[in-house]
């Protein structure tokens, strides 16, 4: 069947099976920042925006994504620069493999609650799964971003 | 992960009925359950075009959609207001803020899954489901029923006065819970749903009025103890028939003391 999306800004049309998962289509179109991590829809990994709203594409079928806005981190770069910077600087990342997802969750919070109180961003990120770090560096470096830009 | 054949968005709810009347369909919601099943699907039928995603309320009730999602229950105000933020305490574990922007309240409600946190918060309530066919009927009923090929068009809560707390068990924060209670006084009328026992939630009413001479340490533990008597739990890897009992005893009591006051 035939799909029409907007992916990252682009108007696209795709070729699909029923049961092609967003996670495989928007591998297939060169999106390679969404990963796999799971196989039960509880690593978060695999998070893209779908009209604005942080969605696991593992569990999502394409065909859903018809006639839809997605947004993965290939499309979101430059948002994402404000803050990444200040994770890695807390050597938050190890293997790196989680980081994706966290990006993308990061961006879903700080749109939906600009200030967020470190429960919030804790709440916010429960679905994101790291298995190198023990979540500490993620929230120390999203909390320095938030304080340097209140200057 | 299960095949399909065929993916269709009906445009009305007759179309999706009929749809749904052969067993090799299936509803799709957010898909979160049916996507850790396998086996061949014919007809994959997407609920997404029905407008069944708002919360509509009223000065008498609230209709929830049967694709509303989890996260639209834990941020809407009308719904957090009458339950004093419980709807919101109750799916807020549920692993994560993405899996909760898709997992629906009709897929939760129709799964009567044992461990469901949405199936005993909402059975603490006045709530009733509304079926395709079915009409309209209690939720506690429905919860009883064995699975067949209705449609779950949405979810009625009344907003008969009321208070309740939420309280679940987990091992982990994200995990399934271990065990889940809801505690609620509803017209001055107490009742205890208790779930993931493992076993589907099940309501239980205070008919020997142990509440409604007012609620302290003694009369709580009293309703505890009724209510943990009449709920049969079991074992499994998260914990043991005799942990569970423990817990609702536990549980049953704390949530009486939060709803505090008197009758
Ligand atoms: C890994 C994992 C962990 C979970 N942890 C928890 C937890 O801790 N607490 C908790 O409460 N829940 C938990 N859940 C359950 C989850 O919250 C949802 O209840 C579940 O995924 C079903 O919702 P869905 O929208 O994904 O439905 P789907 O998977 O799309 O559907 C579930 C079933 O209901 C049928 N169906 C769906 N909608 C309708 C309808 N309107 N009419 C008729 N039939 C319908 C489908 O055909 C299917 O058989 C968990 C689920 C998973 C996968
Ligand atoms: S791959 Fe793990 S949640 Fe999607
Ligand atoms: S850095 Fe390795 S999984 Fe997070």
């Amino acid at each position: 069947m035939e799909i029409k999306l907007k992916l990252n800004g682009k108007n696209i049309m795709g070729s699909i099976e029923p049961d092609t998962l967003l996670i495989d289509f928007l591998r297939e179109h060169g999106c390679y920042s969404v990963k796999r991590g799971c196989e039960t829809s509880g690593c978060g990994l695999c998070t893209v925006l779908m009209d604005g709203t942080p969605v696991l594409s593992c569990s999502v079928l394409a065909a859903r994504a018809d006639g839809h806005e997605v947004y993965t981190l290939e499309g979101l770069q430059q948002e994402a620069s404000d803050f990444v910077g200040f994770i890695a600087d807390q050597g938050a990342d190890q293997c790196g493999f989680c980081n994706p997802g966290f990006v993308m969750n990061t961006i879903a919070l700080l749109r939906e609650n600009p200030d967020p109180t470190d429960d919030e961003i804790r709440a916010f990120l429960a679905g994101n799964l790291c298995r190198c770090s023990g979540y500490e560096g993620q929230l120390r470096g999203i909390r320095n971003y938030l304080d340097s830009r209140k200057g | 992960m299960i095949t399909i054949q065929k993916y269709v968005r009906p445009q009305s709810l007759e179309e999706a009925y009929q749809l749904n009347q052969n067993r090799r369909s299936r509803i799709i919601a957010g898909m979160l359950w049916t996507k850790m099943s396998s086996g061949a699907v014919n007809t994959a039928i997407d609920l997404c075009d029905l407008g069944l995603d708002t919360i509509e309320e009223t000065d008498k009730q609230f209709s929830i959609g049967a694709m509303v999602t989890l996260r639209q229950i834990e941020q809407h105000a009308g719904l957090n207001a009458y339950t004093g933020g419980k709807a919101a305490a109750a799916v807020k574990d549920i692993i994560g803020v993405q899996f909760r922007n898709i997992a629906t309240v009709g897929g939760s409600i129709w799964g009567r899954f044992g461990f469901s946190d949405v199936l005993t918060l909402f059975l603490a309530m006045e709530s009733f489901v509304e079926l395709y066919k079915g009409g309209i009927i209690p939720l506690a009923q429905f919860a009883s029923m064995p699975y067949d090929r209705d449609l779950l068009v949405r979810l009625i809560v009344k907003k008969t006065p009321g208070s309740f707390s939420y309280q679940a068990m987990r091992a982990q924060r994200t995990d399934f819970p271990v065990l889940t209670c809801a505690v609620s006084r509803l017209d001055g009328q107490y009742r205890a749903a208790i779930g993931a026992r493992p076993g589907r939630a099940m309501l239980i009413k205070d008919e020997e009025g142990l509440l409604t001479g007012g609620i302290n340490e003694e009369s709580a533990k009293a309703f505890a103890e009724y209510a943990a008597g009449k709920v049969p739990t079991g074992s499994n890897l998260r914990g043991s028939a005799a942990y569970r009992t423990h817990l609702a005893k536990v549980l049953v009591e704390r949530g009486a003391l939060e709803l505090g006051g008197n009758a």
